[in-house]
C-alpha cells in the first residue's frame, strides 16, 4: 500500500497559542486512520487543516503527491478529499433525498448554463444524480427517511446524512469528524459496519477523528495519538492500547475509556 | 402536472394581456394603466432582491441599479441615438457587470453586515449621480424621446411609440411581456440546478463548499443576475417617464423592493410579484387616509410580517396550487 495522504510537519498557531505543533502521518490508501486525544488536543483543527478550512502555519498536506493544505475547500472537495462535519450541519430544509442529490453537484458535467436552458448533458446528469442518490439511500438504510425534511430528523439519522452527503461527492478519502458522538451502543455498532462497509465496497479511505474509544479500536487498521497538539503515538490498536505515553496523556479518566 | 402549470400560465397571460385592459376600457380607468406598469417593473427589481435572498443574502441595494440602469439606458438612448429596446439588455450587462465588481468584495460579508452596505449602496450611487459629468446632475436628463420601432428582420415586432394613440396601453403590455420573461428566467433558474446550489448556499455555506460548491464563485453570479433585473426595470421606468434624476431611485424604494419579498414570501418564485402588487396598492387604497396613511400602512405591515412570516403565498388557499419552488 501507497501513502494516499501526507501529512507534513504540519503546525497551526493561533495567536501565541499552538493548537498542532509539527504533526506527521501518513494515510495508506483503502485504509481506515483514526485521529484521537484528549479533548482540546487539535485533533479538530488537524482536520481543518487537511480540507483546507483553516491555513497551516508551516507545513504542509500533501493528497497523491499534490499540496492540498492553503487550497480553498471547494477545490480540495473536487482534488477527492471531503469532510462531514461534527456538528449536525446538513441542508436543514431539503428532504433527505434532495441533501444528497444537491451534494453530487462535483459530479456534473453540464454547465449551470446547461442546467439553465436544460441540455441534454444537463438532464443526464440530473437522471444519474437521482439513480446514484437513491445508491447511496439503499447503502446506508435510509429509505424509510428518504423524502423526510432533514430538519425533523434524529441525531443518529442526521449523522448518517452527513455520511451521505459525503459519499455523494465521490471521494477518494473521506474525513469523518466524530461519527459516533451522541450515539448509544447499538448506533455506535451499526456505524462501525457502515464504515467498514464504505471502506470494503466503495474503496474508499477513511480518516476520522473521534472519542468513543471502544469503537475506534474496533474500527481503526491504525491509530495516530495527539495531546496537547503534538503526535505522541502511532501504530496498529494493540499497540495504542499498550502505549505508555497513551495511558499516560488519558490518566484521570477511567481505564476503559482507552478500551482496555 | 405539466399541462396544469400550462393552464395557469395561460390563464395568468390572459388574464394580465386580455382581461386586464378590456376591464380598463370598460371602466374608463386609464390611470390604472400607469399603476399596473409601475407594479410590474417594480416587481421585476424585486424578482432580483428574490434571488440575493435566495443566496441568504438581504439586499436593501437593488435601487442602486435600478438608478444606473436607468441612466444607462437615458444616456444611451438620448446622447448616443440607440433604439430604447436595445438598451434595456445594455442596461442590464451594465448592472451586471457593475455589481461583480461591487459584489467580489462585499459578498463575503453575511447578515445584517451584508446588508448595511447594500443599503449604503444606494445612496452612493444617488451621490454618484449627482457628482458625475455624464448624468448631468441634479437636472437630471430629461425629455427622452419615446422608444422607436423595433424590426426584427424587417418584421415590426413594437412599433414606433410615437405613433401611437394610446401609449399607456403599449407600455403596460411591454411591460408585463417584461415581467413575463423575467419571472420565466427566474423561475427556471431556481428549478434547475443553479437553483439547488443557490439553496444549498443559504442553508449552509460551508457544507456547501464541502460538497466542492465554488461559493465565492456562486455568489458572484447569483448577485450579478440579481442586479441584471435591477437594471432592466430601472431602463423601462425611463422609457415611461421619459426622464430620470438622481432621486428616481431612493433609499425607500431599495426597502420597498426587500418588503415586496418579504411580504409575497421568500420560498416562493412568485412571492415578489404578489408582494409588489398588494404593498402598491396598498398604498394608494390608503391614500384616503389622509395624514394616518403611514401610520395603518405600517402597522398592517408589521402585522402581516407577524402572522405570516413565510409571506402571503405560504397561506393555505395558495398551497393546494403549490407554486413552491
Amino acid at each position: 500500500m501507497s501513502p494516499i495522504l501526507v501529512v507534513e510537519n504540519v503546525t497551526k498557531k493561533y495567536g501565541g497559542l499552538v493548537a498542532v505543533n509539527d504533526v506527521s502521518f501518513s494515510v495508506m490508501s483503502g485504509e481506515i486512520l483514526s485521529v484521537i486525544g484528549p479533548n482540546g488536543a487539535g485533533k479538530s483543527t488537524m482536520f481543518k487543516l487537511i480540507s483546507s478550512f483553516v491555513r497551516t502555519t508551516s507545513g504542509q498536506v500533501l493528497f497523491k503527491g499534490k499540496r492540498i493544505s492553503n487550497l480553498t475547500p471547494h477545490v480540495v472537495a473536487r482534488l477527492g478529499v471531503v469532510r462531514t462535519f461534527q456538528e449536525t450541519t446538513i441542508f436543514r430544509s431539503m428532504t433527505v433525498r434532495e441533501n444528497i442529490v444537491v451534494s453530487h453537484h462535483l459530479r456534473s458535467k453540464a454547465s449551470l448554463f446547461g442546467f439553465f436552458i436544460g441540455s441534454a448533458v444537463a438532464k443526464a446528469d440530473e437522471r444519474a444524480f437521482g439513480e446514484s442518490a437513491d445508491d447511496i439511500i439503499e447503502f446506508l438504510g435510509l429509505q424509510s427517511i428518504r423524502d423526510e425534511l432533514a430538519s425533523n430528523l434524529p441525531q443518529g439519522h442526521l449523522r448518517a446524512l452527513g455520511m451521505a452527503i459525503g459519499l455523494a461527492t465521490n471521494p477518494s478519502v473521506l474525513l469523518l469528524d466524530e461519527p459516533f458522538a451522541g450515539m448509544n451502543h447499538d448506533e455506535t455498532m451499526h456505524m462501525v459496519t457502515l464504515v467498514k462497509r464504505l471502506r470494503d465496497e466503495r474503496g474508499v479511505t477513511v480518516l476520522l477523528v473521534e472519542h468513543d474509544m471502544p469503537a475506534v479500536m474496533k474500527i481503526s487498521d491504525r491509530i495516530v495519538v495527539i495531546n496537547f497538539g503534538e503526535k505522541i503515538a502511532e501504530g496498529i490498536p494493540s499497540e495504542i492500547q499498550s502505549n505508555e505515553k497513551v495511558i499516560e496523556a488519558y490518566l484521570g479518566s477511567e481505564d476503559d475509556a482507552i478500551g482496555l | 402536472m405539466n399541462i396544469k402549470k400550462l393552464f395557469g400560465v395561460i390563464l395568468f397571460l390572459l388574464l394580465v394581456l386580455v382581461v386586464v385592459p378590456w376591464l380598463i376600457a370598460k371602466s374608463g380607468r386609464w390611470d390604472f394603466y400607469y399603476t399596473l406598469t409601475s407594479v410590474s417593473l417594480l416587481s421585476i427589481a424585486s424578482a432580483g432582491v428574490w434571488l440575493t435572498f435566495y443566496i441568504g443574502r438581504i439586499n436593501i441595494g437593488q435601487g442602486a441599479y435600478a438608478l444606473a440602469g436607468g441612466y444607462v439606458a437615458a444616456v444611451l438612448v438620448s446622447k448616443y441615438g440607440i433604439n430604447f429596446w436595445l438598451t434595456i439588455p445594455l442596461a442590464g450587462l451594465f448592472c451586471a457587470a457593475l455589481s461583480v465588481l461591487i459584489g467580489l468584495p462585499i459578498l463575503r460579508l453575511r447578515g445584517v453586515y451584508f446588508a448595511m452596505v447594500t443599503l449604503v449602496l444606494t445612496e452612493v450611487m444617488r451621490l454618484a449621480a449627482l457628482a458625475l459629468p455624464v448624468t448631468n446632475g441634479a437636472k437630471g436628463i430629461t425629455s427622452i424621446p419615446l422608444p422607436q420601432e423595433l424590426s426584427v428582420f424587417g418584421f415590426t415586432v413594437i412599433p414606433d411609440f410615437s405613433t401611437l394613440a394610446n401609449t399607456k396601453l403599449a407600455f403596460y403590455l411591454t411591460s408585463v411581456v417584461l415581467m413575463v420573461i423575467c419571472y420565466f428566467v427566474l423561475w427556471r433558474i431556481v428549478n434547475s440546478r443553479l437553483g439547488h446550489l443557490c439553496r444549498s448556499l443559504q442553508q449552509n455555506e460551508e457544507l456547501s463548499a464541502s460538497i466542492g460548491v465554488n461559493t465565492a464563485y456562486l455568489r458572484v453570479i447569483a448577485y450579478s443576475i440579481s442586479s441584471f433585473f435591477g437594471g432592466v426595470a430601472g431602463s423601462m421606468f425611463v422609457a415611461i417617464s421619459q426622464s430620470i434624476y438622481p432621486s428616481s431611485f431612493q433609499v425607500t424604494d431599495s426597502v420597498n423592493f426587500m418588503l415586496n419579498c418579504f411580504l409575497g414570501g421568500l420560498g416562493y418564485v412568485f412571492g415578489p410579484m404578489l408582494g409588489t402588487l398588494v404593498l402598491y396598492f396598498g398604498w394608494d387604497l390608503l391614500f384616503t387616509a389622509g395624514r394616518y396613511q403611514l401610520l395603518i400602512y405600517s402597522t398592517l405591515l408589521i402585522a402581516l410580517i407577524l402572522l405570516l412570516p413565510n409571506g402571503i403565498l405560504s397561506m393555505g388557499i395558495f398551497n393546494r396550487k403549490k407554486t413552491r419552488s
